[in-house]
């Protein structure tokens, strides 16, 4: 492939849509109102596990206002992604406080708010779970009494009846008799965090209306319009041509609009008013604890290396915290087991990875999807290795980094373009954070700087048919407008997607213009714009349907240049003669026909269409976890530099820095960006950032003045680069870059850390007090 | 009484608006004057999202009645045109989701305006009370830093 002499890819091209939301033009779901819109509140709950003896609503149908109250008896029934085991209003029982137990219909939303706020509710409150390695004993009350009876949405979830646990994921790789014998050395650890959460600033809402002949529209703060329409047929049994999702520009999603939770109860809302339209949106409270969160985990992780730092060995035990429900928990806890071993050969492998219930609010996807999570247990164990060991921890990486030959834990054959370049992203992150100069000195003020290091990889998993399409429609001025069902929520994609349809139609960007929001009714299906994987698979459907279209303009361009289509080529918004330019015609008079001078016309619209979908994925065997899950590995490396006072047990993050193996980057601007913003998010969950619960279960710190985040005062100076090996069958040699800043941060962040310290700090979030206590020996 | 009328001025227009006593300034930019720039995003004056100007300093329109500010002067991101800070927000890629840019981009010009030599300790405290999710900030201080830096220079 020839990446030499590009146009528009690679380039600093500008984003498209950064002028209108800098004055505030950018209209997001929340901001379209329709009068006469009904408003929707919910009532939640405040017990973590209890059963629900009598949920009194009639003084809030009493209210002023109010149309309608709905319970779970309105629809006892479970959904879910990959388990169904959720009713979409709680029924019989609450899993987690927060849950949602009714909802008010009114007028207004201070009056469905005040009438939510009359609803009482009898609880017989039940023994609260807040650990996933207490919740899988025997002796743990059960979370999910029925969940033999609950219906697997997704080939490959296996939840284990009678227990606690909603999925579990063996993988079975190599003899690990063989592994322990040839280890000479050996580190076991445990790891835990509680669950936290992605905290966008614009929080879930959706609207719904259920028109006379059926047809529903629903408009939703989503990253899969069609996951919704996909989730909303399956559990109400409507024809999904019958249900249209129209998303505008998303406030920041992080994977927690990648789910689908509002959408079923506004359907029910509306449906329960006659079909008018009716409106939720999550209060910042709502959408930190009623809504899906980070994914907590506690793991226990034992490495084998011979004496001169070659891995042999390794075994995972993963308890995903899921929460009350399982969500897309059960696919974390999955992605979290295929790629457990991080970017390092290791011949012998057995990890287990249970997706556990828990009477916490429940999970979903979470940029980085099960990775950042798996990262930090790894990344440490390894530095514990290399302490072990003696070895500098950046050489132990490279020893045993995994390279084209070898297999990943599910035994897929990595070659050289489905993985990226794991050394050399090590080697550049060493210089980028001048590792010669020492992980560990002292400041004259008595302060210690340390530095700390990771690497990575993911792959994105997604389901084995994932799709996205593209189409093409010509204007009169020859310009292309570009539909995609990708969703922006602040990555850049619409840009990105732009300029490879630039590059392959050699066509000035201003004369793309790319369709903002996304509809069901009029874009092309596409999966989710989730799992880093919308360069690939938009992109690649961009590219079909570029082709598609330069086919069709060659066509006709023949016909008016009176030549073969062989003969021309398509660029600068010409068809011409590719070895004489002077005979062209324009794009504008072919692509909506081309009118002869006597007045006769051929051709008719021009409309490109393309698409693109992984191939040769695979489920996993449910004993070995053999199999392909994705399509590719990308890899980085990343370091941390901290200044740490021993005296107060209190730091500074000084230095961030990430290398990525990012195939070929489309756009240098966005790449940084999302590097530097994934490592901002990585950070302050890493550094502060977790729901904090009482005994009973109960949330503590369920809003933005308790639930801590780093501020712009507090963040680092980030450190970028990029190498690029490229992905031969990604857009111009692309891989999936958008979720890899967040991954290897907690790693990173503990590791420097905890040479700082002199105390290996194995939970999250690293703040002074939890340092202090594991310095004091404190902790247990 | 529950309702009454109260003037605002709005982007230097004078409005007369009909609102319940309780409430918020943010509720009536967005659902009687359909200015939807002032984002809901914590409603508890943690994030910075809904901030508007009034009479030339930055405020959380969800923090504040409507009624408290009869006959005060309100700026919000509809009101800015053509400002550097915007454009340089723009060519910094000082934004990415969006949502929080108009609270940002009022926040930091209310800064550049009442706080011309801003030092670096000065410009961290201002933008301490917004929130962005997703850029890290580092494109967001650089262009506080650049723009007054160029009035610097200008003066």
């Amino acid at each position: 492939m020839d990446t030499q002499n590009l146009t528009y890819v690679g380039k600093d091209i500008p984003r498209i849509d950064l002028k209108d939301k800098a004055y505030g033009k950018v209209r997001y779901t929340n901001d379209e109102s329709k009068p006469g819109t009904l408003s929707a509140a919910l009532h939640i709950s405040t017990h973590a596990h209890a059963r629900l003896k009598h949920v009194d609503v009639n003084e809030a149908l009493k209210s002023p206002g109010v149309h309608a109250v709905i319970t779970g008896e309105d629809f006892p029934y479970q959904v879910g992604p990959l388990l169904g085991d959720r009713p979409p209003i709680a029924y019989k029982k609450v899993r987690y406080y927060g849950e949602p137990i009714a909802v008010v219909v009114a007028d207004q939303e201070h009056q469905a708010k005040y009438a939510a706020g009359l609803i009482k509710v009898e609880y017989e409150p039940l023994p609260v779970l807040q650990s996933p390695r207490e919740a899988i004993k025997k002796e743990a009350p059960l979370i999910h009494e029925n969940m033999k009876d609950y219906t697997v949405m997704v080939k490959g979830v296996h939840s284990v009846p009678n227990t606690n646990i909603a999925n579990l994921t063996k993988i079975r790789k190599g003899d690990m008799k063989t592994g322990w014998k040839e280890s000479d050395i050996t580190v076991e650890e445990k790891f835990s965090f509680k669950p936290a959460d992605h905290a966008a600033l614009e929080t879930r809402v959706s609207r719904a209306e259920i028109l006379k002949d059926g047809h529903v529209y629903i408009y939703s703060a989503t990253q899969g319009p069609f996951y919704v329409q996909k989730l909303l047929s399956e559990c109400f049994n409507i024809e999904p041509g019958k249900i249209s999702v129209e998303t505008p520009l998303v406030g920041g999603a992080f994977g927690g609009k990648g789910c689908v939770q509002l959408e079923f109860i506004v359907y029910l809302a509306s449906r329960a008013v006659g079909g008018r339209m009716v409106s939720l949106v999550n209060t910042r409270e709502e959408d930190l604890i009623s809504s899906p969160v980070h994914i907590g985990l506690e793991a226990n992780v034992k490495l084998g290396a011979t004496k001169n730092g070659k891995l042999k060995a390794a075994s995972y035990e993963f308890y995903f915290n899921t929460g009350g429900y399982s969500d897309m928990g059960a696919g974390m806890s999955k992605a979290g087991a295929v790629d457990c071993t991080g970017p390092y050969k290791i011949d012998h492998v057995h990890c287990d990875s249970y997706c556990v219930y828990t009477n916490m609010p429940y999970a979903t996807s979470f940029r980085g999807f099960g990775h950042p999570e798996l990262t930090f247990v790894m990344e440490r164990a390894m530095d514990l290795l290399a302490e072990k060991l003696a070895i500098d921890p950046i050489e132990l990486r490279l020893m045993n980094a995994i390279k084209p030959g070898d297999t990943t834990p599910t035994q897929t054959h990595l070659n050289s373009s489905n993985i990226g370049d794991v050394s050399s992203c090590l080697r550049r992150i060493k210089e980028l954070i001048n590792w010669s100069e020492g992980q560990s000195t002292t400041t004259q003020d008595g302060k210690v700087r340390t530095k700390g290091i990771t690497s990575f990889w993911k792959t994105s998993s997604t389901p084995p048919n994932a799709t996205a399409g593209v189409i093409l429609i010509f204007n009169i001025d020859g310009s292309v407008n570009l539909n995609s069902a990708a969703i922006e929520h602040g990555q850049g994609t619409k840009t990105v997607l732009a300029q490879i349809l630039a590059e392959k139609l050699q066509m000035d960007m201003k004369k793309i213009h790319v369709t903002m929001e996304v509809n069901t009714k009029y874009d092309p299906h596409q999966w989710k714009t989730v799992a880093s994987s919308t360069t690939y698979l938009a992109g690649r459907a961009v590219m079909a349907a570029a082709e598609d279209a330069i086919f069709q303009l060659k066509q006709i361009g023949a016909v008016a240049l009176k030549c073969l289509p062989a003969d021309v080529v398509v660029g600068n918004g010409k068809v011409y003669i590719k070895d004489s330019p002077e005979f062209y015609v324009n794009i504008k008079d072919v692509a909506v026909g081309y009118k002869f001078p006597n007045g006769n016309s051929i051709g008719g619209l021009i409309i490109g269409g393309g698409s693109h979908i992984v191939r040769h994925l695979t489920p996993l065997d449910p004993e070995t976890g053999y199999g392909k899950p994705g399509p590719q590995w990308t890899v980085g490396a990343q370091a941390i530099e901290v200044e740490y006072d021993p005296q107060e047990y209190t730091y500074k993050i000084i230095k961030a820095a990430t290398v990525l193996d990012a195939g070929k980057v489309i756009n240098p601007n966005a790449a940084i960006g999302q590097m530097r913003g994934g490592m901002y998010l990585g950070l302050s969950w890493a550094s502060r950032e977790t729901f904090m619960f009482n005994e009973e279960g109960r949330v503590l710190n369920p809003q933005f003045r308790s639930y801590d985040i780093l501020r712009a005062s507090e963040v680092p100076e980030y450190l970028v680069d990029f190498i690029e090996t490229p992905l031969v069958d990604g857009p111009y040699g692309a891989r999936g870059i958008g979720e890899y800043g967040v991954i290897g941060m907690a790693g990173a962040l503990s590791n420097s850390l905890s040479i700082a310290s002199g105390s290996s700090l194995n939970q999250l979030p690293l703040t002074p007090e939890f340092i202090w206590e594991s310095v004091e020996g404190r902790n247990d | 009484m529950l309702n009454q009328v109260v003037k605002l001025t709005i982007n230097g227009i004078e409005k007369e608006v009909y609102v319940r006593n309780a409430e918020t300034l943010i509720h009536t930019l967005r659902h009687e004057l359909g200015l939807m720039g002032a984002k809901p995003a914590c409603n508890n004056g943690d994030c910075g999202a809904c901030t508007v100007l009034v009479d030339g300093l930055p405020l959380n329109s969800c923090h504040t009645l409507t009624v408290e500010n009869e006959n005060r002067s309100i700026t919000t991101i509809e009101g800015l045109t053509d400002t550097t800070i915007q454009e340089r927000f723009i060519k910094n890629w000082a934004i990415q989701c969006g949502y929080c840019t108009p609270g940002f981009v009022l926040n930091s010009y209310a800064l550049i305006e009442t706080e011309p030599d801003a030092d670096d300790a000065t410009i961290d405290e201002w933008l301490d009370s917004n929130i962005c999710r997703c850029t890290g900030y580092q494109e967001i201080k650089q262009t506080v830093k650049e723009v007054i830096q160029m009035r610097g220079t200008n003066e």
